[in-house]
């Protein structure tokens, strides 16, 4: 259905193509993972798929896409709507219309099928993702995991024979990405859509897979059904790990695989210790703290103590209020009323330039905060804002991440480079709490072990810290407590393995595999063992 | 005759309030003004629906009554006074001599106040239509019921549209951003730290509207020779360019009577042969296509019955409309106009009810169990 043939992608300016001889094939009604870490040329390849790569975004392809039989040398985006659908990152920025029912019927009426048809599908549409009862609503208005089946539906309604999905569920809560996936899988399943998928969170994923491509990042793709891949492969989820770990064979590749497996470890395996939260003074405390727009109350009278040492998970689906407590915790949004204390000041009184060295905010676009041209600027600029000694910010960011380029363009680094150098910039202030917004987003593994290892050795420090996040893994290896929110109040509170191991949605795989064993990454089950942590 | 809930064609209901604006902008009569408003306001609060833009014609009544002021506090400030009935002096400031002939401060008079307050009261009539018309008519279907000739118009108008409140927002977010590093920056730089990354930002999403509406197959023209293209392009804006002087020649008065018919006949010929021209290639559908039946002639109907009634009572008799000032008396109300104001009304029974969302079902996802 979709075929590369020695194909060779070049970006002007680039010192090396981003993709190079691809050969590759993916037969039709496959569900195709596409992995790599993060710039090694996932987007370009999924791009490449319709032209939007290089019709859209320039840079020279050599060799041959084609799909479905069309080349799409000499077809452009527009003449393959009818074959590809392609569904983007930010469904919202994609949207073209303002209410589903028109998105639905955008691409059908750019194919000109007549109106009664347009009429069916629609209908079929709605039923088929679930969204029949918000048929009527403004985009904006949906739920974050509506709003993506609703750009997956626009592009359905005009029956394409494959799908590209661009990290589908990377804003989603754990429940609404299951929505998602569980779409997509009836798609394959029901009506034979090939679906060619991105995505950073393999746990998500793997399980669904027919096929699984991998970018190891020279340029070249390697392809194979995904038991394969992973047996050889570097990137694994949890679940693929623990498989290694304890030498299984096949691999499991679902947490129902490796449930079946590992009846012998779960024996082998000891009553894990209970290690008791670091409890350091406390550093803020917010009581009462009430956040409303207009008639919506985002957090409803909600208490919370963070203390020093300690890094804290906040949960919770879309919408669930952890932005606004975080903004509000940091005195720069929004607080209706309630109370916050961090070492008897209030960080909303004292003005922003003290907030900062008291509460430090990441925020979840983490690029609003900056406008100089270079990264030395930008540090230099923070060592101004905090009053330190030039240099301060600078050796903290060589400290956070090593090797970032001082020269280069804050746009042109990579999500995990541009999340420390905000974060560098932040910790200049030397506040005694550290809050992030969905610091995770469009992180791969390996930024989001070195995020781990930085909050780690912050908390280690005395730093408070506290994140919200939808990634339970990451919230299983790094965080000592987790608070989960929901409607804007506080549901459950407490240490970790005790809040995620309470509930399905929130269990990380490892502890879904060897439950009712507590245990939560794999790197515990090697310690345990006295096996070497995996990479 | 029980009419089902719908929407309105929001073309009728434009001409509907392009026609009350045509009626308004002949008279100066403030209390066939405010009759004018009343059926107006009449109208949009019993047929208006419940999105967002419905709520926007109180913003329209704000910025009419801002207008009213507006004009009658620089006439007073700024006029001659040079001969009536005075209310009250305002101190008068010298001003140097290269600005002889402006007069700051002085005698205010109660004729120079009218007249400003009248024609103030015109112009916020006027904005009270436009912002009727908004809140009746989805202003994105109005664009989506263009002839296909101008589709690509269209859509650019609705992106655009779009974009604007995104903006506003990307705006917000910055400067609440901007606060976490301390917000030290001032001046220059101040607005730098904000326009750099909102703009980063717009052009970021643009792109990817850009490439989203790209791939689903946005200006999937087919095949169209060059000539035929070109020749489409001259007649549409050659059209809409006699279709504007036509226009301007109906409702400006003091223009020669035979522009304004000419051009507006010469536009319209035009505008249809680019139409039909470039409508021949398109192949491209509508979803659930507004009808026009019998509720849209109607309403229309009554805006062009309006308009065409005013124009030619201003003509038949142009003191009817305009009441005297000099001498200084209470306005008459005149019967006829008056008669067309209320016929107005008319779309608040003629048009049907439109439908209203259900009530938002709350979304209900498992609770998660501490």
């Amino acid at each position: 259905m979709i075929r590369f043939a020695g194909v060779t992608v070049t970006y002007p300016d680039a010192a090396a193509p981003t993709l190079r001889d691809v050969d590759l094939h993916v037969p039709e009604g496959e569900l195709c993972v596409v992995l790599g870490r993060t710039g090694a040329g996932k987007s370009t390849l999924l791009g490449a798929v319709n032209g939007l790569v290089p019709h859209f975004t320039g840079g020279t392809l050599a060799g041959h896409v084609t799909v479905d039989g069309r080349d799409t040398r000499t077809h452009p985006p527009r003449e393959l709507a009818d074959v590809v659908g392609v569904v983007g990152q930010d469904p919202l920025a994609g949207f073209v219309t303002d209410t589903l029912e028109e998105e639905l019927a955008y691409g059908m009426e750019q194919l000109g099928l007549p109106p009664d048809l347009m009429r069916k599908r629609v209908e079929e549409t709605l039923d088929l993702l679930g969204l029949a009862d918000v048929r009527g609503r403004a985009l904006a208005d949906l739920s974050g995991g509506q709003q993506q089946r609703a750009a997956i539906g626009a592009v359905l309604t005009t029956h394409p024979r494959v799908l590209v999905l661009d990290e589908p569920t990377s804003a989603l809560d754990p429940t609404a990405a299951e929505e998602v996936l569980a779409a997509i899988t009836r798609l394959v399943h029901d009506l034979g859509v090939t679906v060619l998928v991105a995505e950073h969170r393999l746990e998500r994923v793997l399980q669904y897979a027919d096929r699984v491509v991998h970018l190891p990042g020279d340029g070249t793709v390697t392809s194979g059904p995904p038991a394969l891949m992973m047996a050889r492969g570097v990137l694994a989820p949890p679940v693929v790990q623990l498989g290694r770990l304890a030498g299984w064979d096949p691999l499991p590749l679902s947490v129902r695989d490796a449930r079946r497996m590992a009846g012998p470890l779960r024996e082998r395996l000891p009553v894990p210790p209970v290690v008791a939260a670091p409890s350091g003074a406390e550093a803020l405390r917010a009581e009462r703290l009430v956040v409303r727009y207009g008639d919506v109350v985002a957090v409803r009278e909600v208490d919370l103590r963070l203390r020093g040492g300690q890094v804290c998970g906040l949960m919770g689906r879309n919408g669930a209020g952890k932005s606004s407590l975080l903004w509000a915790l940091q005195g720069a949004g929004r607080r209706s009323s309630g109370t916050v204390d961090v070492g008897g000041r209030d960080p909303a009184a004292v003005g922003s330039a003290a907030a900062r060295r008291l509460v430090g905010l990441v925020p979840q676009t983490a690029a609003d905060l900056l406008y100089l041209e270079t990264v030395a600027a930008e540090l230099a600029q923070a060592d101004l804002e905090s009053h330190r000694p030039a240099g301060t910010a600078d050796g903290l960011l060589a400290r956070l991440l090593p090797g970032v380029d001082r020269g280069a363009h804050p746009r042109d680094l990579s999500e995990g480079q541009r999340l420390a150098l905000v974060l560098a910039i932040q910790l200049a202030a030397a506040p005694g709490v550290l809050l992030l917004d969905e610091p995770t987003r469009g992180l791969d593994y390996a930024a989001k072990a070195r995020l781990t290892t930085i909050l780690r050795s912050l908390a280690a420090e005395g730093t408070a810290v506290a994140v919200s996040t939808h990634d339970v893994e990451f919230v299983a290896s790094t965080c000592d407590r987790v608070v989960v929110m929901a409607e804007g109040e506080v549901v459950a509170d407490g240490p970790t393995a005790d809040v995620v191991l309470a509930s399905p949605t929130f269990a990380p795989q490892v502890a879904k595999v060897l439950s009712p064993r507590p245990w939560l990454t794999v790197a515990d089950v090697a310690d345990a063992l006295d096996l070497p942590r995996p990479a | 005759m029980s009419l089902l809930p719908r929407a309105l064609h929001p073309m009728a209901w434009w001409v509907w309030a392009l026609g009350m604006a045509t009626a308004v902008s002949r008279t100066t009569n403030p209390l066939l003004i405010a009759v004018l408003v009343a059926v107006v306001g009449y109208v949009v609060v019993v047929r208006r629906g419940d999105a967002p833009w419905a709520r926007a014609f109180s913003a329209y009544l704000v910025l009419g009554l801002v207008v009213v002021l507006v004009r009658v506090v620089f006439n007073a400030l700024l006029g001659a006074g040079v001969d009536g009935h005075v209310l009250f002096t305002l101190p008068q400031a010298g001003l140097p001599g290269w600005a002889k002939g402006i007069h700051l401060g002085g005698p205010v008079l109660a004729e120079e106040v009218l007249a400003a307050a009248y024609d103030g009261l015109r112009l916020a009539a006027l904005l009270c239509c436009v912002g009727a018309a908004n809140a009746l008519a989805n202003p994105k279907r109005a664009l989506r019921s263009l002839p296909p000739a101008l589709y690509e118009v269209g859509v650019a108008v609705v992106v655009a549209l779009t974009i604007a409140p995104q903006l506003v927002d990307s705006v917000l977010r910055v400067r609440r951003a901007r606060r976490l590093r301390g917000a030290s920056a001032k001046g220059l730089r101040a607005l730098r730290s904000i326009a750099i990354p909102v703009l980063e930002d717009a052009l970021s999403r643009s792109l990817m509207l850009a490439a989203a509406m790209d791939s689903r197959g946005y200006g999937r023209a087919g095949e169209v020779p060059r000539g035929l293209r070109r020749a489409t392009a001259a007649l549409v804006l050659g059209g809409l360019l006699g279709l504007c002087l036509g226009l301007y020649g109906l409702l400006d008065a003091t223009a020669p009577r035979v522009l304004g018919l000419g051009a507006l006949a010469v536009g319209i010929a035009l505008c249809a042969g680019g139409l039909v021209l470039g409508g021949r290639r398109i192949e491209r559908t509508t979803y659930r296509p507004d009808p026009w039946r019998r509720p849209e002639w109607l309403v229309a109907g009554t805006g062009v019955v309006c308009a065409l009634v005013m124009v030619a009572a201003s003509s038949y008799d142009p003191l009817l409309l305009h009441p005297s000032l000099y001498p200084l008396r209470w306005p008459d109300l005149p019967l006829l106009p008056l008669a067309v104001v209320l016929l107005g009304l008319l779309p608040a029974v003629a048009a049907p009810l439109p439908v209203r969302a259900r009530a938002a079902a709350p979304v209900g996802r498992v609770e998660v169990a501490a």
